[in-house]
């Protein structure tokens, strides 16, 4: 399809484990359209975190190729590879992963220290997204100021500042209580449809996974 | 925000702990400091001697005394041109602890040969006047509070009995490196004394200093020096004042060898001080690190990170370090009788192996923790529970 964003092409993944090769994923074959919202599902262990990092460029496919944006990700170089992560991936985890000694804003800058915008170009774009997540009036509050769903809007914001092509997210209500885990899927949903961000988010919580447009689900490293 | 921001930030995640650190550096950066300087103390005395001027001893033991008799067949030989001597005195200023040299000295020539040690002209020729006249440098003077007119009780030992000396003059150093912390009196109120109560002492002085005319003779007049009293029971080994000198300190060799070691192994101490705060910081940091790695820094950026946090504990050490090393040795100095170092100061020297020290325990701090971020996956980071 020609506004295929991410086009995953019989890829396969195993790691070594001493001796033992450990197959996760097996000829994976799949396609995400600009604009969608994948929600990937499946039991522990069956591979989706590990398709999520190959498509962020975290991680190599074994075998199959693995185009973002029509770039072949296995073939950059590790600098490379970072310079396209930080353009193109917006990255939400499951448990924040704030840096403790930064405040909400400093965390959301991180990112944009990677780019030429200016200080004051950068604190513009820092407000704009704390807005969009709701936390304008939290800016200068530290992660432990925080509660689990501010601190994961913090996160949103922090994978939504350069604006990326795509927004990957592991499951990212995984820590948080029903409430908050609500507002972030809500937040989650609102990026996708009111900023036509393209999201691929891995959940095993079935309620989450109806936030998505799609859903598939994979199983001992198989999609069904 | 900066890198610079997040570098400081993070060194001051864990304040004890960064505290502590900062705090062991300095205290081994001062200590190797304080070492170093002893050791550089005693080859200081290297720096005041000078080129033209010779040191006549007795060939076995400069502790033997020469025949005042030398000092004109000495004079005649051609280059030289001053010919000074001097006589360890010894003895006792109120306490043995009041330690300075004393010394028995030819008072036309003493202050010839010895330049830098500066006398007012009106105060030296009162000193040449007065048979039981003394010159004293202006540390002790300052220390001991001698002033103009002030008489100086010794109790002899190597000359015995109670010998008293009137302060007609207080010499200043030239030079940094110039000893003001000692006593000079005329050698000829001792011999006449001598003369009386212990005549086969009499006619004998320490050594000879001699100033010669062209330093590049000095090889050539030594030897016509030494050939001179060959065969005579008092033999003579004659040097430059450089080579006297680091005889004399080579006496001391093993002891600053045995400081110079100590002083580098606290720099090794302090590597594995840093190092290991560095290791328990990134070890912790390991998810940290990864998260960096997702959002697109690169392995040059947290090698910068780590770099820079081990730099700015370590630079922070030193100079902390540093700051206190010259109130102690200030303090060292005052408390130490004069004459033991005539001087103690840090020399820069002293503070560039201090900061080049400082500098290597940076980064050889930052090797480990910078090579187990780079190494670690970000799959792994991301999985890792400190």
């Amino acid at each position: 399809m020609s506004n295929s964003i991410i086009q995953v092409q019989n890829v396969s993944k195993s790691y070594w484990r001493d001796s033992f090769e450990v197959p996760v994923l097996n000829d994976i074959s799949l396609e995400v359209q600009e604009g969608e919202f994948l929600g990937l599902m499946g039991p522990s262990g069956s591979g989706k975190t590990t398709l999520l990092n190959l498509i962020a460029g975290i991680d190599r496919p074994s075998k199959g190729v693995l185009l973002v944006g029509g770039t072949d990700v296995a073939k950059l170089s590790e600098s490379a590879l970072a310079k396209w992560r930080s353009r193109h991936v917006g990255f939400v985890f499951q448990f924040y992963n704030l840096l403790p000694v930064l405040t909400a804003f400093e965390n959301v800058e991180l990112p944009l220290l990677l780019t030429s915008l200016s200080k004051a170009e950068r604190k513009k774009h820092v407000e704009l997204v704390l807005n969009v997540v709701g936390l304008g009036d939290r800016m200068f509050h530290y992660p432990k100021q925080l509660s689990g769903g501010q601190e994961q809007r913090v996160a949103i914001a922090r994978a939504i500042v350069t604006d990326p092509t795509i927004l990957v997210a592991d499951e990212p209500t995984g820590d948080l209580d029903r409430h908050s885990a609500e507002e972030v899927l809500t937040l989650l949903e609102r990026l996708n449809t009111e900023f036509k961000k393209t999201i691929v988010m891995v959940t095993h919580d079935p309620h989450a996974a109806e936030k998505a447009t799609r859903r598939l689900h994979l199983d001992k490293g198989e999609l069904s | 925000m900066r890198i610079f921001k997040l570098i400081f930030k993070n060194a001051l995640r864990h304040k004890l702990r960064t505290f502590l650190t900062i705090l062991g550096m300095a205290i081994a950066v001062m200590a190797f400091g304080v070492l170093r300087t002893v050791v550089d103390m005693y080859y200081e005395g290297l720096e005041a001697t000078a080129a033209n001027r010779l040191i006549t001893r007795q060939a076995v033991s400069y502790i033997f005394p020469l025949p005042y008799s030398y000092r004109d067949q000495i004079a005649k030989i051609p280059g030289v041109e001053t010919v000074s001597f001097a006589n360890w005195f010894g003895g006792t200023y109120i306490d043995k602890k009041n330690f300075f040299a004393r010394m028995g000295v030819d008072a036309e020539t003493i202050f010839d040969v010895y330049p830098e040690c500066q006398i007012a002209p009106k105060e030296y020729e009162a000193f040449k006047n007065e048979r039981n006249a003394c010159v004293v440098g202006s540390e002790i003077a300052k220390q001991y509070g001698f002033k103009i007119g002030d008489i100086v009780h010794i109790d002899g030992d190597i000359y015995p009995g109670n010998w008293e000396f009137v302060v007609r003059g207080i010499y200043t150093p030239r030079d940094k490196s110039t000893d003001a912390t000692q006593m000079f009196f005329h050698w000829a109120a001792i011999d006449e004394r001598m003369k009386q109560e212990m005549p086969s002492r009499a006619g004998q002085v320490g050594w000879y200093i001699i100033k010669i005319k062209d330093p590049a003779q000095a090889a050539a007049i030594s030897e016509q020096i030494d050939a001179l009293f060959q065969n005579s029971s008092n033999a003579t080994k004659t040097e430059t004042e450089r080579a006297f000198t680091q005889g004399f300190i080579a006496g001391f060799s093993s002891l600053l060898n045995a400081m110079n070691f100590v002083a580098y192994i606290i720099i090794g101490i302090i590597m594995l001080i840093l190092g290991n705060t560095m290791i328990m910081s990134a070890r912790e940091r390991t998810r940290e690190y990864a998260v960096l790695k997702t959002l697109g820094f690169t392995g040059g950026h947290l090698f910068g990170l780590i770099f820079g946090e081990s730099m700015f504990i370590s630079g922070l050490g030193a100079a902390v370090g540093l700051l206190v090393t010259y109130p102690v040795v200030s303090g060292i100095d005052a408390l130490m009788p004069k004459g033991f170092f005539p001087y103690f100061f840090i020399t820069p020297f002293t503070v560039i192996l201090a900061i080049i020290a400082a500098l290597t325990v940076g980064v050889a701090a930052s090797v480990f923790p910078v090579q187990r971020a780079l190494r670690t996956k970000i799959v792994d980071g991301l999985r890792f529970i400190g």
